[in-house]
């Protein structure tokens, strides 16, 4: 199945913002915005849902504690309890406070490493991925909106020009 | 969409921008070639490199007897110049996270950089412990990995494995927080790059970023999660390396004040490296529309802060030994004995370089002289290097027992190694400025309309 979308570039990031919110106003389904930098309130205008990331992350920082704290429990009071500058090693509980530190620095390790690998994973980045923004215009100063064809083509082009868009252009997409 | 800025807050963008002149401004180091003094520069730090693989070879085919240890003072240069690096290490972190945090826009234009500064300083860093360890080929044996002996684990009550693992954890997270902000700035290289190798590379290098709107939101969240994991961790680090000394029974080491003095220090010391860098890069990258005098005016406050913080840290070490009326306090650091002793040298050195010289600071012409700051900038870094070498050696010179007094003589392979990883942190730092984004263009675009000379000119003039 392949089905058209308009792609309509801006060259300036608060006329795109009011695209975006005029666009979706004429109910117009806008598939995806590319733009050079983070522009303050697209996701808003968007109505992306917010991203859970930071919440991946606290969970990936629990993980890590646990791992922590399994990992020094059994290394140093299980496995192998030495007295150690006459502090022995029996029990957890009292040897605790020596453990902090690690089970900090993990749950920090744990929680940054693996959210940023969950993200790259969300966001399809990665080590030889291919870049796929249409325009390479859209890493410098140019903003890109793509979006569906729905009903006439020739309307569309013209609302989208009266927007703001410097340029459109109509774009066969496979999917 | 409402840019405003107050007219009294400074432009931290000068000139009449536009998005595509920030674009070209950054690219252009990279896509044009390197001048004399480029070559000059790294021509030079690349022969104290190789001068420091040899001293560096020399050692471990030898042994650590060729420095100049002895009995008594058995940590002196090597972990003097660990901690001095570590320390340095701390700024762009804090740049970076810190002040993401207090959502300070000045830290746009530097970020990038410190953060190079900041990860290149750690390898220096990195090389002493493993160096110090003689056999750098059972350096795995601080990891927590199942072995032949038993399994012998490691000691988790040593402050020494707590480095380890706070060393790595911090290094490996200050790479990832930088390469995720660089991805956007290789991006934008790889769509305007014409040379067929250049464009390749940086394909690579970007991980195929495109903008999108749902990655910007995402990308926005991570960097402030990040920023959030990262200053309660750059805090962790320089604690735990103070932990190192803190924890033991060395007169003059034993110290509770290390680690919030150490932290301060190490902020103090990293600064006034990221102004040595900065104020020469911004010259020789043309990137004076992006480094301000805003800029460099801002981190002469952060080092004023923290130089007045560990300076009222050696007055109270100062004070307390002194007032303890025990002798053996007599010969720390920080006292009569040690001002008036075989070290008084090492000791006025600390007290002018981090003391005396930066309260010139409070003088806004001089704060706000690049000349001047960058002068300052090289003081405080020889002053935090004599900071670390007087803990560590006037401390241990003199023991519980008189017998056992003596001094310390660095020989050619200490010096060779020090200035050997001088020469590899330029080398890495000077690569550095030639392939990669010096500033985060993406962020910078975004405050353009609001910090920006030209635009808020026009705003403030309507």
């Amino acid at each position: 199945m392949s089905n058209k979308v308009i792609h309509a570039l801006y060259d300036d990031d608060d006329v795109l913002l009011k695209a975006v919110k005029d666009v979706r106003e004429a109910n117009h389904p806008i598939e995806e915005v590319y733009t050079p930098f983070p522009v303050h309130g697209l996701e808003k205008a968007m109505g992306l849902k917010d991203t859970r990331i930071a919440i991946t992350s606290f969970i990936y920082g629990l993980m890590g504690l646990g791992f922590a704290v399994w990992m020094m429990n059994y290394m140093m009071i299980q496995d192998w309890p030495q007295n150690i500058g006459g502090k022995p090693s029996f029990s957890f509980a009292e040897n605790m406070p020596a453990f902090v530190p690690i089970m900090f620095e993990l749950t920090v390790f744990f929680a940054a490493h693996l959210m940023v690998i969950t993200f790259y994973m969300r966001s399809k980045i990665g080590p030889f991925v291919k870049a796929s923004n249409p325009d390479p215009r859209t890493t410098d100063d140019k903003f890109l909106m793509e979006v569906t064809v729905k009903g006439d083509e020739k309307e569309l082009v013209d609302f989208l020009s009266q927007t703001g868009a410097i340029e459109t252009k109509i774009v066969e997409k496979e999917s | 969409m409402s840019h405003y800025e107050a007219p009294i807050r400074e432009p931290l963008i000068l000139g009449d921008k536009s998005y595509h002149d920030i674009s070209n401004d950054i690219a252009a180091p990279i896509e044009g070639k390197a001048n004399k003094w480029w070559w000059t520069v790294f021509i030079i730090a690349l022969i104290a490199f190789l001068w420091g693989i040899g001293a560096i070879t020399y050692t471990i085919g030898t042994g650590i007897g060729v420095w100049g240890l002895n009995n008594k003072i058995n940590w002196a240069w090597d972990i003097t110049n660990f901690v001095w690096w570590i320390g340095i290490g701390h700024a762009g972190t804090l740049i970076s996270a810190v002040l993401l945090l207090f959502r300070q826009k000045w830290r746009m234009g530097i970020n990038r950089s410190a953060e190079a500064m900041t990860i290149f300083a750690v390898f220096q860093a990195g090389l002493f412990p493993i160096i110090h360890m003689g056999r750098v080929w059972n350096g795995y044996w601080t990891m927590p990995i199942p072995n032949q002996f038993g399994s012998l684990w490691t000691n988790f009550n040593s402050p020494l494995l707590w480095d380890v693992f706070a060393i790595s954890t911090y290094l490996s997270v200050s790479v990832v927080f930088w390469y995720t902000g660089l991805l956007p700035d290789f991006a934008m290289i790889r769509d305007r790059a014409t040379k067929p190798f250049q464009k390749k590379i940086y394909k690579l290098l970007s991980f195929g970023w495109t903008g999108r709107a749902k990655d910007w939101q995402r990308f926005e969240e991570v960097s402030l999660v990040l920023a959030g994991l990262a200053t309660p961790l750059v805090l962790s680090v320089h604690t735990i390396v103070s932990f190192d000394f803190a924890t033991s029974v060395i007169p003059g080491w034993h110290s509770t004040v290390y680690p919030p003095y150490f932290v301060a220090g190490a902020v103090f010391s990293g600064f006034a490296m990221v102004q040595t860098l900065l104020i020469i890069m911004r010259k020789v990258s043309n990137l004076e529309a992006y480094i301000t005098r805003v800029h460099i005016e801002n981190m002469n406050k952060v080092i004023l802060v923290t130089g007045g913080i560990v300076m009222v840290a050696y007055m109270s070490e100062f004070f307390v030994g002194w007032y303890s009326g025990s002798s053996y306090e007599d010969f720390t650091y920080l006292s009569v004995g040690a001002a008036t002793g075989p070290y008084w040298w090492a000791f006025w050195a600390l007290i002018f370089c981090n003391g005396i010289f930066p309260q010139l600071l409070w003088i806004k012409k001089l704060r706000t002289s690049y000349t001047f700051s960058f002068i300052a900038a090289l003081i405080i870094n020889t002053g935090m290097w004599f900071e670390r070498f007087d803990i560590i050696v006037i401390n241990l010179s003199r023991g519980h027992l008189p017998s056992t007094w003596t001094q310390f003589e660095p020989t050619f392979v200490d010096i060779g190694i020090f200035m050997g990883t001088i020469g590899f942190f330029f080398v890495l730092f000077l690569l550095y400025a030639r392939t990669f984004p010096a500033v985060a263009q993406a962020e910078v675009k975004s405050i353009l309309k609001s910090s920006g000379d030209g635009f808020k000119r026009a705003r403030d003039n309507k």
